[in-house]
C-alpha cells in the first residue's frame, strides 16, 4: 500500500490494493475486469504490481500488454541472468538502486543474456529512485513502449491457464468436491469432468 | 469466519511508533480481513482517501504521540464531510481513559489499549459490522465496552 503524497497528482491517480483471495498467481483474474472497467470509465493507463513475480512466474503476462521487470543490484550472478522464465516476457527492464554498488555489472549482464537470444533485445535501464537518478528517461521509454507481442504463445498460454484455474476456485460445488476427493470417492478427472460438465448447464 | 472485509490501518500524524499498528493489521489479516495500512505519519486528508480509494468498511486508528484528542476528531469530521458515513472507525495505541468518551462522542465506536487481547478486536470487528447503524456518520451512540 503506498499514498500519493504529491498533492498536484492525487487527483490524477487512483490507487487500489487487491487481495489474492483463492487465485495461487501472483495476479489475481479478477484483476483483468477491474482493468476493463477502470479503462471503460475513462483512465489512461493501467499499472498493475505485483507481488513479486520470482523467475518462474509468469500469471502477471495473461493480462498486461507490457511487461516491465523491475531488478535490483545484488539479485544473483550473471546465471541467474541466463535462467528462462519472466525476464524472457519483459518487454523493458529496469534495474533500480543503481546508487548500490553492483547495478550496472547486473545491467550488464542482463543485456549481454538478451542479446543472445532471438529478436529485438529490451531496453534495460539504471534508476535509483533513492536519488531520482534516470527517473525522467524510464518514464519517456515506458511511455514510448509499444506492446511488443514478445512470447505470444506464452501468454495465451498464462490466459488459458489462468482461465481454467479461475473456472475451477468459481465453482460453486469445489466444496463438496474436495470433500469427495479427500473421501476417494472421486478422482481427479472426475472432477475435472464435473466441473466442465457445469459450463453447458 | 464470514465475508472478508476490508480494514484501513492508519497512522495520523508525526508519530513514528507502529508495533501496535502492525500486531493489529498481522491479527486481522491472519483472521482472512483484507488489510491496507498507511504506513507512518499520514494527514487525515490523506487518510480519508485511502479509506475511499480502498472502498473499506474498518478504519483503525492508532496514536501514541498524544494527538489523539485532535487527529482523531478530525479524520472522523473529514470522514463525514465525503460522505462515507458507513465507515466503522476504532482506535487505539495511547489514549488515556479520561479522554475516551470524547472520542466516543465523535462515533468513534471502540478504543483498544496495550493488553488488549486480538481477538477482542475481531470480536469487535464482528459485532460491528453485523449492526446498520455503527458508521462513523450514522445514529447509534453505541461502542464497544471493553469491560464485557
Amino acid at each position: 500500500m503506498t499514498v500519493v503524497d504529491d498533492k498536484d497528482l492525487k487527483e490524477n491517480i487512483y490507487l487500489r490494493s487487491i487481495a489474492t483471495r483463492k487465485a495461487s498467481g501472483s495476479v489475481p483474474l479478477i484483476v483483468a475486469d477491474m482493468t476493463q472497467f477502470l479503462l471503460a470509465v475513462g483512465w489512461d493507463r493501467v499499472v498493475i504490481e505485483t507481488v513479486g513475480a520470482g523467475q518462474a512466474e509468469v500469471r502477471c503476462a495473461a493480462i498486461a500488454d507490457r511487461i516491465l521487470v523491475v531488478e535490483g543490484p545484488a539479485r544473483g550472478d550473471g546465471v541467474q541472468a541466463e535462467k528462462a522464465g519472466l525476464l524472457e516476457l519483459a518487454d523493458a527492464v529496469i534495474v533500480n538502486k543503481c546508487d548500490l554498488p553492483g547495478a550496472e555489472q547486473h545491467a550488464g549482464e542482463l543485456r549481454e543474456s538478451y542479446e543472445l537470444g532471438a529478436g529485438t533485445p529490451p531496453p534495460v535501464l539504471l534508476t535509483s529512485a533513492l536519488h531520482g537518478t534516470g527517473i525522467e528517461e524510464a518514464a519517456s521509454m515506458l511511455l514510448a513502449l509499444d506492446a511488443s507481442g514478445r512470447s505470444e504463445r506464452a501468454r495465451w498460454r498464462e490466459r488459458l491457464l489462468a482461465h481454467h484455474e479461475r473456472k475451477i476456485l468459481e465453482a460453486p460445488q469445489l466444496d463438496v468436491l474436495l470433500e469427495k476427493l479427500s473421501a476417494g470417492s472421486m478422482t481427479l478427472d472426475d472432477v475435472i469432468r464435473s466441473i466442465g460438465a457445469n459450463e453447458h448447464v | 469466519m464470514g465475508e472478508p472485509l476490508r480494514v484501513v490501518v492508519a497512522k495520523p500524524g508525526l508519530d513514528g511508533h507502529d508495533r501496535g499498528a502492525k500486531v493489529v493489521a498481522r491479527a486481522l489479516r491472519d483472521a482472512g480481513h483484507e488489510v491496507i495500512y498507511t504506513g507512518l505519519r499520514r494527514s487525515a486528508q490523506q487518510i480519508v482517501d485511502t479509506v475511499r480509494d480502498e472502498d473499506a468498511r474498518f478504519l483503525g486508528l492508532s496514536s501514541l504521540s498524544g494527538a489523539h484528542g485532535h487527529l482523531f476528531p478530525k479524520v472522523c469530521e473529514l470522514l463525514r464531510t465525503e460522505g462515507l458515513n458507513d465507515v466503522i472507525v476504532f482506535g487505539g495505541g495511547i489514549i488515556p481513559e479520561d479522554d475516551r468518551q470524547a472520542l466516543f462522542d465523535c462515533k468513534i465506536r471502540a478504543i483498544f489499549g496495550p493488553g488488549t487481547p486480538t481477538s477482542e478486536i475481531l470480536e469487535f470487528i464482528q459485532t460491528s459490522h453485523a449492526m446498520d447503524d455503527a458508521g462513523v456518520g450514522q445514529g447509534t451512540d453505541w461502542h464497544w465496552d471493553q469491560s464485557q
